[in-house]
């Protein structure tokens, strides 16, 4: 049995790292943005959007949102909808403009896998991002059913159908009576 | 980017919380509303996050790795030219080849070109602060930089952090992804930071890069190394 290695510990992304996470401002190059999704990219087009709030409910702005998906066959393969970053804005909003994710897990509902990165962070956080249309696949997924009913809404991004499109809602509670379900994962 | 799926076999261990800083560190003034309370849900690793994004090097310009270079306008950076290298391994000392790296840091005199950032310091036109690059096939990283200084912020009376290095890594999973700070060695300021000092000791000695004469380059620039351990695969059963 080799010796293992310790993991190198985690540390906070801080305040700055806007210019080297999403330069486009800068005038940069990004290595990922919020766009997934090309024009003809197969698949319901959506938008994911919210607002990250800390434990007294306010705004945060110094926040970066990164998902990672499949595409709408449940497949993770090149050229299709995969890994996205956004910074939150001066009102703590994100968004992603994608495709609906396949299940791409036997027996578990479509869902995106999230991690929330922020100054006083000084590890960043797992969820998962349900769809509220898919009532019977949330129903027997077996990762919701591991959390507690009264939370499980956390999870659930919340469909809307405006005049630009599909627009699934959800707010990321760092702290806080509605903190969201984070996952040791 | 190239969205490809590494191999997805196997399960990766945990994150292990005896490494990396607890969410509330109330010395940090931040966290303190930025800490998730409630106990974290243990979750089963699916595709869904065993998976993860690769980077080719259609994601990086020529210069992106040398900061030294990539931000000139009308002449070079100011400061103390610096090359940082190491290794990135899993747990089982295997190398993670072929990952991206991306570095952020503030310039000689301790500011950052972001716009929020007010210091009282002089930007350098020529200092971007911010850099990529891959590892190579045994896993090893190369940059080349300014080292960065020290600068205040408003946790406490006269806090100031400590000189830095910020690295983010992908890995092969969404699972692995790891955003750290590397420090200096000897750094006064180590012990009164907040930051550093949220990781558990024992942990945080690991930040530390080294200082190395045979990575100095003569007449050149200065030469540290940081290695970085990601999580690892577990160790899969011997079937029969």
């Amino acid at each position: 049995m080799s010796q293992m290695l310790k993991q190198t510990p985690s540390q906070t992304v801080g305040p700055y790292f806007a210019y080297a996470w999403t330069p486009e401002l800068y005038g940069r190059r990004p290595l990922a943005t919020n766009r997934l999704a090309t024009r003809d990219m197969p698949g319901e087009h959506i938008r994911i959007e919210g607002t990250v709030h800390d434990g007294e409910g306010q705004i945060v702005r110094d926040c970066v949102v990164e998902i990672w998906q499949a595409g709408a066959d449940g497949r993770h393969a090149p050229g299709a909808a995969g890994f996205g970053r956004c910074g939150t804005d001066d009102q703590g909003r994100y968004f992603f403009d994608t495709v609906k994710p396949g299940a791409c897990d036997e027996g578990h509902a479509p869902h995106i896998a999230v991690a929330v990165f922020a100054r006083g962070m000084l590890s960043h956080a797992f969820t998962r991002l349900h769809f509220s249309d898919e009532t019977a696949a949330n129903a027997a997924d077996p990762v919701l059913a591991t959390v507690p009913a009264d939370r499980r809404d956390t999870l659930i991004a919340k469909r809307a159908e405006v005049p630009g499109g599909v627009v699934y809602r959800f707010d990321i509670h760092i702290q806080g009576e509605r903190e969201t379900v984070f996952f040791d994962c | 980017m190239d969205t490809v799926v590494h191999e997805t076999e196997g399960d990766f261990g945990p994150r292990d919380w005896a490494q990396h800083p607890p969410y509330l560190s109330p010395l940090y003034k931040s966290t303190v509303l930025r800490s998730p309370r409630k106990p974290l849900i243990p979750m089963k690793q699916g595709l869904s996050v065993r998976s993860g994004p690769v980077f080719g090097q259609d994601s990086l310009d020529p210069l992106d790795h040398d900061l030294t270079k990539n931000g000139r306008v009308n002449g070079e950076p100011i400061g103390e030219r610096m090359i940082v290298t190491g290794r990135v391994l899993d747990e089982s000392g295997r190398p993670v080849p072929h990952t991206l790296l991306e570095i952020w840091q503030a310039n000689a005199c301790g500011r950052y070109v972001h716009r929020w950032d007010q210091h009282d310091a002089p930007l350098d036109p020529n200092f971007f602060g911010a850099g990529r690059c891959l590892t190579d096939a045994e896993g090893r990283y190369r940059f080349t930089t300014i080292k960065p200084g020290a600068y205040p912020w408003g946790n406490h009376h006269n806090a100031w952090r400590p000189a830095h290095i910020h690295f983010s890594l992908f890995g092969p999973s969404f699972l692995t992804r790891l955003v750290t700070q590397m420090y200096f060695p000897g750094d006064p300021l180590l012990p009164l930071d907040p930051i550093y000092n949220g990781v558990p000791e024992g942990a945080r000695e690991l930040l530390v890069s080294r200082f190395s004469i045979d990575v100095t380059e003569p007449v050149w620039a200065l030469g540290y190394e940081f290695d970085i351990v990601l999580r690892g695969r577990q160790a899969t059963p011997m079937e029969g």
